[in-house]
């Protein structure tokens, strides 16, 4: 039933998103990988990536569910006007976003004032890496949750309170279960967004080696060749996307677990 | 068990007064129940039945009023007692079974965290007691997608009971079930609620629920009560046009007594052969007349001015006519008995058979026309 005009812009369309990793496979230097995987300048990033993009993972769940239930829950108003203020981040261009926490928290920011005078700097530690990531990534599980509590309703909820549930039972034993999928896809797009960012993370942490210099810095700096090759640049990249693979493929063998 | 506002409030376990108004809706209601009694709350859609629920489960705040249970305040002006610390269930048209949760743990959920708050290991025990109580043993482990609309139905009042309410509120609970299933729900509840003593709300605008369900029948119009009473005494003399559709069924209340009903005037009703089992006494001879109804409709009920013969099993009696009156299907006979049985007939019929009140006429009706209910 697809008309047939349609897979000329199909095709075209795959080939755009499939063709280029293709060209970055061919251009990999096989011989010369493992060595370079394997350097200090390829795990080192590495490291702090996974790190930091499951701590701001962690921060999104913790901060973002309990807004996401807020939004849902509010009247159509409020909730229209929260969700907006929510977006905001995701429509921003990443650079934008930075120059936004250096103006609260760098030095001469409004925040950054107050903090500096109790003796804390936030601007390129590895604390201003994960504020970086999680302001990027809290926008995509808030409305993959907030989606999935909108779709599932109060009704359940109500049967529970009926039956005697407190709030809190209820909403570990009922509502979390019934947007266990939004949950889980809130989760994978925030950690892949966290992983990813580079924007935030380049102007509001900087590119110290071992500190802020994550996966993306670091095939950034390679690529720029200030100390390491192209090579290098094409094997990290090679990294992330291996990363990104294995927890797609880990979450899709999980939720067919949980389907059957 | 005939409650009334006024005289009975000191007996009664819950008593309401609410006042709510939204939009163009006004409704002012007062209502009792005592203990063990099931009332039917009548009404035709939109005239705020579900939203007297909605109170009483403290799902909704009135304007004005209050909710008692047992002496304790549950809602009144600034006080709302939460839903799950009323210890007032509710079981609607839909099952609304917890979809990630098995049948047993769905029960459990109940049992863990209603009245009972058993621990997890025996409220999965318990939790199959229920099921096995509502004819679903060893279903505990479906998932509620792999189970049918009646089957799921019947695991949300395993569940409903199983939270120990002392009231149970009943919105419509047949309403999503088709013809077959309904009956078979509608006594599984009676049997439960008489078995655990429960007292109970329903909500409906099925005469049959009332009838077999119910002690007591308040009628709902526009948001108020506009006629309470015993189920026969409120259809008897209809109030308003609701009631009186609802009442354009003719309804004997009387006793079971070998598969047939008997009215209190004697006349026995013979009932359709898949009632009349249900009538019959487990062990025969054993029991005591138990309550039971027969209904069928006026256009059921032929008229004849001499005795008929007839080879097919029928109910034939023979009355006078007390009245004729124009009807939606034509014209109405009411005939004389305790009971009255209303017969329909076409206005050329009357002509015909020359009818006029105080004529003595025959009257008979299929046994297959007759469906009759345990009270």
């Amino acid at each position: 039933m697809i008309p047939r005009l349609l897979y000329l812009p199909a095709s075209i369309g795959l080939a755009l998103l499939v063709l280029p990793l293709a060209g970055l496979l061919l251009k990999v230097d096989w011989a010369a990988l493992p060595a370079l995987l394997l350097s200090p300048e390829a795990l080192q990033p590495l490291g702090l990536s996974l790190v930091t993009a499951s701590v701001s993972t962690l921060l999104c769940l913790l901060l973002g569910v309990p807004l996401a239930v807020v939004i849902a829950r509010s009247k159509p108003r409020a909730a229209g006007l929260l969700r907006a203020l929510v977006t905001v981040p995701l429509v921003l261009p990443p650079l934008v976003g930075g120059i936004a926490l250096l103006s609260l928290l760098g030095r001469g920011g409004v925040l950054g004032n107050t903090l500096e005078l109790a003796g804390l700097r936030i601007p390129f530690t590895t604390a201003a890496v994960v504020i970086a990531q999680t302001f990027v990534a809290l926008p995509f599980l808030v409305i993959a949750v907030e989606g999935a509590l909108r779709t599932a309703g109060i009704r359940y909820e109500r049967v529970a309170a009926t039956l005697g549930a407190g709030r809190g039972t209820v909403f570990a034993r009922i509502t979390l279960p019934l947007v266990g999928p939004g949950l889980l896809a809130g989760t994978v797009l925030s950690f892949a967004r966290a992983l990813g960012e580079f924007g935030a993370t380049a102007l509001f942490a900087g590119n110290q080696v071992g500190v802020t210099r994550t996966m993306p810095l670091a095939i950034y700096t390679a690529f720029n060749g200030s100390g390491v090759t192209t090579d290098q640049a094409v094997a990290l990249s090679l990294l992330l996307i291996a990363v990104a693979v294995i927890i797609l493929v880990l979450v899709g063998t999980r939720r067919a677990s949980v389907l059957s | 068990m005939t409650a009334t506002l006024g005289r009975d409030v000191v007996t009664a376990l819950l008593a309401a007064n609410l006042q709510l108004t939204r939009g163009g809706f006004t409704l002012d209601v007062q209502l009792t129940l005592a203990p063990g009694e099931v009332l039917a709350l009548l009404g035709p859609n939109g005239s705020g039945k579900s939203t007297v629920l909605d109170l009483l489960a403290g799902l909704a705040t009135p304007d004005t009023g209050t909710v008692t249970l047992d002496g304790a305040t549950l809602t009144a002006p600034g006080r709302l007692v939460a839903p799950e610390n009323r210890a007032i269930g509710l079981l609607g048209q839909e099952p609304l079974l917890f979809p990630h949760l098995s049948a047993r743990a769905n029960v459990a959920f109940a049992l863990r965290f209603g009245e009972a708050r058993l621990n997890a290991a025996p409220a999965r025990v318990q939790a199959d007691r229920w099921l096995d109580r509502v004819g679903l043993a060893g279903l505990g482990s479906s998932l509620p997608g792999a189970l049918s609309g009646g089957q799921q139905q019947r695991v949300a009042l395993a569940r409903a009971l199983a939270a120990g309410p002392r009231v149970l509120l009943l919105d419509e609970p047949m309403a999503a079930l088709d013809a077959e299933t309904a009956p078979f729900i509608r006594q599984l509840i009676r049997e439960q609620l008489a078995e655990t003593g429960t007292s109970a709300i329903i909500v409906t605008h099925d005469i049959v629920d009332a009838v077999v369900l119910a002690h007591r029948v308040a009628v709902l119009h526009h948001g108020t009560l506009i006629d309470e009473g015993t189920t026969a005494a409120v259809l008897a003399a209809p109030q308003n046009p609701f009631v009186a559709a609802l009442a354009g069924v003719n309804l004997v209340v009387g006793t079971a007594q070998n598969g047939a009903v008997v009215a209190p005037d004697g006349r026995t009703f013979r009932v359709r052969p898949a009632d009349a089992a249900a009538l019959s006494p487990a062990t025969p001879g054993a029991e005591a007349p138990a309550p039971a109804a027969a209904v069928f409709r006026p256009a059921s009920v032929v008229v004849h001015t001499e005795q008929p013969r007839h080879a097919s099993p029928r109910n034939v009696w023979s009355a006078r006519v007390r009245g004729i009156e124009p009807g939606s299907g034509g014209v109405r006979l009411r005939t004389s008995g305790d009971p009255e049985v209303i017969a329909e007939l076409t206005p050329a019929a009357v002509a015909d058979l020359g009818l006029q009140v105080g004529s003595t006429v025959w009257l008979s009706v299929k046994a297959t026309d007759v469906s009759a209910y345990r009270r």
